[in-house]
């Protein structure tokens, strides 16, 4: 769950990203990159500008400032060809009802000019792929939401795309659906090296298939890393928990490395708070000590903290500029 | 850092997003190496594993090899949905059962002539335009009901799209945004150009094997000619109600507006008419000049005035003549390049009005943001 090497090109980079509409700024300087075989999950509530962020992605929306490029090029000036590498599912994606999930998927392959004999036998792959092999020659009216999620994603992928861009995939899935289309998604990023750029304002969700996090907020990206980055970064604090076999006061000899903060008993164990990542640091100490180390671990905020955290930093800036 | 990099430039070689890398042109660097497996070898046989911009080269050529691919694969579909739809299967319907009562009608007409007669100008073009018994001519069937063929084909062509989502889906295809607008244009004109010519030519067949009349060369030409500007026409409310379904959100209100505009002008297009000459002018007989030429506005007036000229070889003009200028004029008839001088600033003009209201819709389509 760490980011890929750096050394590999994103497959979508943005650089000082904006959109203004007239005088609201729906996306405000964004910096993204999202490498090739990894998820990168844009968390945000509605409205914050994750749906505008994708339209500029696919060049179907124009960019007030800053520099986009998606698989290398430049959306705004060559659509057709980042169109034709990028596979996206809006979120609530829609079919025609009439036809059957084969007959839209065959129409897609027919706007990315894919020939007929090579356009079915992918169809059929991705039918079967993605779990719909059976129910492919029914009109999609008679499909569940779930089922046309995940022909969404069929569709998006009939093109062989290098990134895969999903809004709000898992809005209004039970669990189970829910479950299906991530771990489609997760598979696809593993086995294809695609990349893939979700949405989604449902943290446990994110924070199950995303190797890398942004927090989304009106326009602006407020946070980003690993979940465990930020976790770990919690208002610059890091908390380790220790725990050694034999009864020992940890504290004095602990809180002598450098950047530890306090070390407080809590339990069995014991909590450290740091400026840095001090756990290489205190497995060192503790067994230099001739003590047996138990457990070591950093104690992760989950997501939904971090969130709330976030979204209440930029509750009280509304707050002040209140008279 | 300042100047962004060409479209053909590989991410890896813009220094801004990879500095490590783009500095080898060899390949060697691992960071390419690493692109090119992830990325580019998938689609590519190993045998032409290529390194990522050039591959997008090659895709941008597949896209470019077929020009006209967008809009074709847009009016296929759309073609086919037409043709398999109950609407389309309720209008021929109805136009079918029309059009058997005006060859019923025009049958008896034709039969009494033939034996009074035998120098009838053109009797088979008759069987389109005559009907002694009060059911209208298959022309003025047409006139009266092929707006609403365009209407049908048109009033829920975008704004269903929205309200179904496909919309979005739609537009993330590599294909240009005109390349809806425009094959959804043409699929209407195709199902509208296939019906029209059904109906004619069943006409045709009742006329030669139930009543034995042929048509000569020229009366094919003309029934060509009408069928030309009859879809000029039909044409000009398919782009209208294109124009009402992407500005109006729903299919149900586009459709009323569009019928509504239909009924104006082809109900009360002469009455309106009439009003407004009155309100311009107190001479009777300026009253009726510019109530001629105010009804002119209407797309209706156009198209009945030039299929009357095509259809009819006798009609010599499509203005007014005052009884002076109609005193001793010898009957007789004309050649079809006659006709269609006497009709073209009537033709042209409803090709222009056909051509402004699909720019309009066309236009409209293009500004509109893709998130309703």
């Amino acid at each position: 769950m760490t980011a890929p090497a750096t050394g590999s090109a994103p497959a979508i980079w943005t650089h000082g990203l904006t959109k203004r509409y007239g005088d609201k700024v729906a996306v405000d300087n964004l910096h993204l990159e999202v490498h090739p075989g990894e998820i990168f999950g844009l968390l945000g509530p509605n409205g914050a500008g994750k749906t505008t962020t994708i339209l500029m992605l696919l060049g179907l929306s124009e960019p007030s400032g800053g520099r986009l490029k998606v698989v290398g090029l430049d959306p705004t000036r060559s659509a057709l060809d980042v169109k034709s590498r990028v596979g996206y599912v809006p979120d609530n994606v829609g079919f025609y009802g009439g036809l059957s999930g084969r007959r839209n998927l065959a129409y897609t392959a027919r706007l990315n000019g894919l020939d007929r004999s090579t356009a079915s036998a992918q169809i059929d792959r991705l039918l079967d792929e993605v779990g719909l092999a059976d129910r492919a020659d029914d009109p999609v009216r008679h499909y569940s939401h779930g089922m046309r999620q995940r022909l969404g994603i069929a569709d998006a992928l009939v093109k062989d795309p290098d990134v895969l861009i999903l809004d709000e995939p898992t809005i209004g899935l039970d669990p189970h659906g829910a479950d299906q289309v991530l771990g489609l998604v997760q598979r696809l990023a593993a086995e294809r090296g695609v990349a893939v750029l979700l949405t989604s304002h449902l943290l446990t969700q994110v924070q199950q298939v995303c190797a890398r996090v942004g927090i989304f907020t009106n326009g602006r990206m407020v946070a980003s890393g690993t979940v465990g980055e930020l976790a770990a970064q919690r208002g610059g604090q890091y908390l380790v928990e220790v725990g050694v076999a034999e009864k020992a006061d940890l504290a004095p000899m602990v809180g002598e490395i450098p950047g530890v903060a306090d070390v407080t008993a809590d339990g069995d164990a014991w909590l450290v708070r740091a400026r840095t990542d001090v756990r290489a640091a205190v497995a060192e100490r503790i067994g230099g000590a001739g003590l047996t180390l138990v457990h070591l671990h950093q104690r992760s905020e989950d997501l939904g903290q971090i969130y709330r955290r976030y979204f209440a930093e930029e509750g009280s800036d509304d707050d002040t500029e209140r008279p | 850092m300042t100047t962004p990099n060409g479209p053909e430039t590989g991410p890896e070689t813009g220094p801004e997003t990879a500095p490590e890398a783009g500095t080898d042109p060899a390949g060697t660097d691992p960071a390419r190496q690493d692109l090119v497996r992830r990325y580019g070898a998938r689609l590519l046989t190993p045998a032409r594993r290529i390194p990522d911009p050039l591959r997008s080269h090659v895709l941008s050529r597949r896209v470019a090899e077929h020009p006209g691919r967008g809009w074709r694969a847009v009016a296929g579909k759309e073609f086919a949905d037409h043709v398999t739809s109950v609407r389309f299967l309720v209008l021929f319907f109805l136009l079918g059962l029309a059009c058997i009562a005006a060859v019923m009608s025009a049958a008896g007409f034709l039969r009494d002539v033939a034996s009074e007669a035998t120098d009838t100008p053109s009797p088979f073009l008759l069987l389109y335009t005559q009907s002694p018994e009060r059911i209208p001519s298959f022309a003025e069937f047409v006139g009266f009901l092929g707006p609403l063929l365009g209407i049908a084909f048109g009033f829920d062509a975008i704004n269903q799209e929205r309200a179904d989502r496909t919309l979005p889906r739609l537009v993330s295809q590599p294909i240009h945004r005109d390349d809806i607008v425009n094959g959804k244009f043409v699929a209407g004109l195709g199902a509208i150009g296939l019906t029209l010519v059904l109906l004619v030519t069943v006409m045709a067949g009742v006329g030669i094997v139930r009543l034995g009349i042929t048509p000569s060369p020229d009366d094919v030409a003309r029934l060509f000619a009408y069928l030309v500007v009859t879809l000029l026409y039909i044409g000009l409310w398919l782009a209208f109600a294109l124009l009402c379904s992407v500005l109006l959100r729903r299919p149900a209100t586009a459709a009323l507006v569009a019928m509504a505009a239909w009924l104006v002008f082809t109900l009360f297009g002469t009455f309106l008419a009439g009003l407004a000459a009155g309100a311009l002018t107190d001479n009777q007989t300026d009253e009726v000049r510019m109530e001629h030429t105010v009804s002119q506005v209407s797309p209706s007036t156009l198209y009945d005035a030039s299929t009357a000229t095509l259809l009819n070889p006798q009609v010599r003009s499509v203005g007014l003549l005052t009884a002076e200028q109609l005193d001793r004029a010898v009957p007789g008839t004309l050649s079809l390049d006659q006709s269609l001088l006497v009709a073209w600033t009537h033709i042209t003009a409803l090709g222009a009005a056909c051509v402004v209201i699909f720019a309009l819709a066309y236009v409209a389509f293009l500004r509109q943001e893709v998130r309703a």
